[in-house]
């Protein structure tokens, strides 16, 4: 097998040291290695944040693009070209809060992407305001009275948009995560991988040590397909309590099924059927 | 010339008969101008469809009335002064049985129609009334309402029957059509909508990702109605946000890519427009004009967002915006967008309005079997070492790459970047980046649609337009002329960049310079005092939603 050296380069991270991203950079390289694809094969999208840098950080063909819109365009290259492995990767205040109109859309369109929010519950890149799950009553420079609202509950709502594939990792349990992701990879459409992260610059709280703590294996019983088991395991986040594996597996089929013409390749070198054009202008006469 | 004007209720049908009668008109060999107003409602409300039917070629919206055809009595009050002396007035007997007016002629359609058939029946009164052939008429009534496919048809064709016989026999001297020529092979009627979605498909549009609003939604209908056969994938999006980042997505990954909004969801898609300039991704991005701020007048035209146009998104790149005046031109300059965009790498901007998105006219031949496709401009990757995807080059214009051309990697970021993609806070890197990207103007100038100049070559007054202003100002020119007035017009159909070398001298050397745009202000004419000095002495501006005519032009150059 490659090593996962192959997907190395040569930019050194710009994440504080004991940022939980150093974890995770590994686990997906290693995801990729155990499919066995080669960079040219695999494009992440990310948006913008510390958790979005990711990307920067490995050998594949990248589209780093706006705070909160890394959905759409991962969406928009999948559907142009689905031979390419699509990740999306991006932070919690990026995907759940920017972008939250886009990740209830992506999870109801389906499109075979996985997507992998480093969730440190905490806006790193600006310097540590609240995201949207940041505890509740969470105090920072941006919020003195303590964040407002319980936070969101990002595989709830998954489950209940019946999303295919939803799954929570940490930073902390990167065999686990690599596993996830190399799953979430083989799911046919749009998987969900929530990964918990320590920032250990702006989030004092929720610690490596926390972490440690509030996690635990999703348990060997529980039925993928057992659509309100998966929410009460989701639900126990609300008692800071972190199920960690597959929570639920729908089973809709993906978007691109509906694109015959996406079949694969370079769509923008697929000839113009210039007759079927001519007749269509014909009939308008 | 003849105009028609056919009023009623939404609901109704008008949009039907005035379908009919145009393509009618179309088929027999003449030209049209078709003007639709209408209010933002489904049922009810005050709609008009006006079709202008000449022998010759004809651009512009006119006032004034020959056949009026008006579906409710409401109609009849609201358009009767429009009509001149020796016009006519069809409408139901039954609405003003004691109509004391010599243009009325009140039709039975109680004794000869089922109700659902009233506007067919009225639409075969017209056309007999007009001298077109039963035949014609009732080929293009097949065409359109779907002939026997239809359920509806049988009944729909004795409508047209009874009104066109009832019609015949009552026929008003004087409005009768002038013999025509045959119609040239290959002419069809589209309205400026679906010529640019046309033409974006003859370009090889692959991507079209939208979110719903007037009037641009009608050019991702015309996408989406051909998009299995022509290989397009279609997406409507969640919002005008996401639209446009899917679309430099599916660019970024080698689909020629293309968003059309109004707007209010252009606003939204701003930040696309920087990304797509940042990353250098092509992007057709089509902007439908209606009057603003904000949800404005959502039914109604104007041609206020050029300000906007020119200047979206964040930052400073190069850009170029059309803005077609005709409807070949909506076929063309779609297909020119797409070239620009693959050429300079970056979003190009397509003006349209309502007054042209729905206005019908005879056009082409377009040759499509045979035009060009703007294929990608994609480089070949390189035979060793790493592929840069914001490598130097002469034009500013780095060779691209998209992922699956072999091993190369191609990194693309909205943040400061150094050659290969990567993200950089050196700032001489990020300096000599963005003066690389900003040269990329040369490559947008050399591919520039010069203003065409129309009518005196000295004018006293020459009348400067964009956009769909055009044959409204082309017919002032020439009804100015035709007063012995030395009069000009100098029309826009890019309006950015403004490279004054092919008009400058000309300009300055013309009498009085008048603006004539569809805004308050003349947003051109404050682009070309900007960009040549030059500077229009007067502004006809148009704002109450309607579009420009010739006649509405000269009553203000009179009232100075
Ligand atoms: C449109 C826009 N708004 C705001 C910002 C500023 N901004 C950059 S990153 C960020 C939040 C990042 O939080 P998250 O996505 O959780 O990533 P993290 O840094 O925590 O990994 C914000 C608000 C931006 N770049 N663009
Ligand atoms: S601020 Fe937090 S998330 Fe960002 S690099 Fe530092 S530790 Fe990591
Ligand atoms: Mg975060």
């Amino acid at each position: 097998m490659a090593k996962a050296t192959i997907f190395d380069n040569h930019l050194e991270p710009a994440w504080c040291p004991g940022c939980g991203n150093f974890a995770i950079l590994p686990a997906v390289k290693q995801a990729l290695v155990n499919r066995g694809l080669a960079p040219s094969e695999v494009l992440f999208v990310s948006g913008i944040g510390q958790a979005a840098k990711a990307p920067h950080y490995l050998r594949a063909h990248v589209f780093n693009g706006l705070h909160g819109r890394a959905l759409p365009a991962a969406t928009g290259a999948k559907l142009a070209n689905p031979d390419l492995e699509v990740i999306v990767e991006s932070g919690d205040g990026c995907i759940y809060g920017e972008g939250g109109n886009h990740f209830l859309a992506a999870i109801r369109r389906n499109v075979n992407l996985t997507v992998l929010v480093h969730n440190n519950q905490v806006y790193g890149l600006t310097k540590g305001q609240a995201s949207p799950t940041s505890a509740a009553g969470m105090i920072t420079k941006a919020q003195p009275h303590g964040s407002s609202g319980p936070p969101f509950n990002p595989l709830a709502t998954a489950i209940v948009l019946d999303a295919g594939f939803v799954a929570r990792g940490s930073a902390g349990r990167p065999e686990e995560l690599t596993a996830l992701i190399e799953a979430g990879m083989d799911h046919p459409g749009l998987a969900l991988i929530d990964i918990l992260q320590p920032c250990v610059s702006f989030n004092k709280r929720q610690t490596w040590a926390w972490y440690r703590e509030h996690c635990e294996p999703v348990p060997t019983d529980h039925d993928h397909g057992d659509r309100d088991a998966a929410l009460r395991l989701a639900f126990a986040a609300e008692e800071e309590r972190f199920f960690c594996g597959i929570l639920y597996r729908g089973a809709r089929p993906p978007l691109e099924n509906r694109f015959p013409m996406s079949a694969g390749g370079i769509l923008g070198r697929v000839p113009v059927n210039g007759g079927a054009l001519a007749e269509i202008i014909a009939a308008h006469g | 010339m003849k105009r028609i004007l056919i009023a009623g209720e939404a609901g109704q049908g008008l949009v039907t008969v005035g379908q009919i009668l145009s393509l009618s008109l179309v088929r027999d060999g003449r030209h049209i101008v078709v003007t639709q107003g209408y209010m933002s409602r489904i049922r009810g409300g005050h709609n008009t469809y006006a079709i202008r039917a000449a022998a010759g070629p004809v651009a512009a919206p006119v006032e004034g009335v020959d056949l009026l055809v008006a579906l409710t009595s409401e109609s009849v009050e609201l358009h009767r002064d429009e009509v001149d002396d020796d016009g006519l007035i069809l409408g139901d007997v039954a609405a003003a049985p004691a109509m004391d007016d010599d243009r009325w002629l009140g039709i039975p359609f109680a004794e000869l129609v089922p109700a659902r058939q009233m506007n067919i029946a009225a639409l075969g009164v017209a056309a007999a009334q007009l001298g077109l052939d039963r035949e014609l008429v009732e080929r293009a009534a097949a065409d359109y309402l779907g002939g026997k496919k239809n359920p509806e048809w049988d009944a729909g064709r004795e409508a047209l029957d009874e009104g066109f016989t009832w019609g015949e026999f009552r026929r008003r001297p004087g409005l009768g059509l002038s013999a025509v020529p045959a119609a040239a092979a290959g002419r069809v009627m589209l309205n400026g909508n679906e010529a640019i979605a046309l033409g974006a498909l003859s370009a090889g549009l692959k991507f079209l990702s939208f979110y719903p609003m007037t009037p641009a939604t009608s050019v991702c209908l015309k996408v989406i109605a051909h998009a299995d056969e022509m290989g397009v994938i279609t997406e409507q999006a969640e919002d005008e946000i996401a639209a446009v980042n899917m679309a430099v997505g599916a660019s970024y990954a080698g689909a020629p890519a293309m968003v059309a909004t109004s707007g209010g969801g252009f606003v939204l898609m701003e930040e696309g427009v920087s990304l797509a300039a940042m990353t250098e991704t092509p992007l057709v991005l089509v902007l439908a004009q209606r009057p603003g701020p904000a949800t404005g007048l959502p039914t109604r035209t104007a041609q206020g967002d050029l300000d906007l146009v020119v200047c979206a998104g964040h930052g400073e790149f190069p850009r170029a915006v059309f803005a077609p005046g005709t409807v070949e031109e909506c076929f063309e300059l779609a297909r020119r967008a797409f070239a620009v965009a693959e050429a300079s790498q970056g979003p190009v901007f397509l003006f349209t309005d309502q007054f042209l998105a729905d206005s019908y006219r005879a056009v082409g031949p377009f040759p499509a079997a045979e035009l060009p496709p703007v294929a990608p401009l994609l480089a070949d990757p390189p035979a060793a070492g790493m592929y840069r995807r914001y490598a130097d080059s002469e034009t500013g214009v780095s060779p691209r790459l998209v992922p699956g051309q072999g091993e190369a990697l191609v990194v693309a970021d909205s943040d400061e970047h150094t050659a290969d993609g990567h993200l950089t806070e050196d700032l001489a890197a990020a300096a000599a980046m963005a003066a690389r990207r900003r040269d990329k103007i040369g490559v947008i100038r050399g591919l520039m649609v010069p203003p065409t100049w129309y009518g005196a070559a000295a004018p006293e007054t020459v009348l400067v337009c964009w956009g769909s202003a055009c044959g409204a100002v082309f017919e002032t020119v020439d009804r100015l002329q035709a007063r012995g007035r030395a009069a000009a017009a100098l029309h826009f159909s890019q309006v950015w960049p403004l490279d004054p070398a092919p008009f400058a001298d000309r300009l300055a050397a013309a009498g009085e310079i008048i603006s004539v745009e569809g805004n308050a202000g003349g947003q051109l004419a404050g682009l070309l005092r900007r960009e040549t000095g030059i500077t229009a002495a007067r502004h006809v501006g148009r704002v109450d939603g309607l579009p420009l005519t010739p006649e509405y032009i000269l009553r203000k150059l009179a009232a100075a």
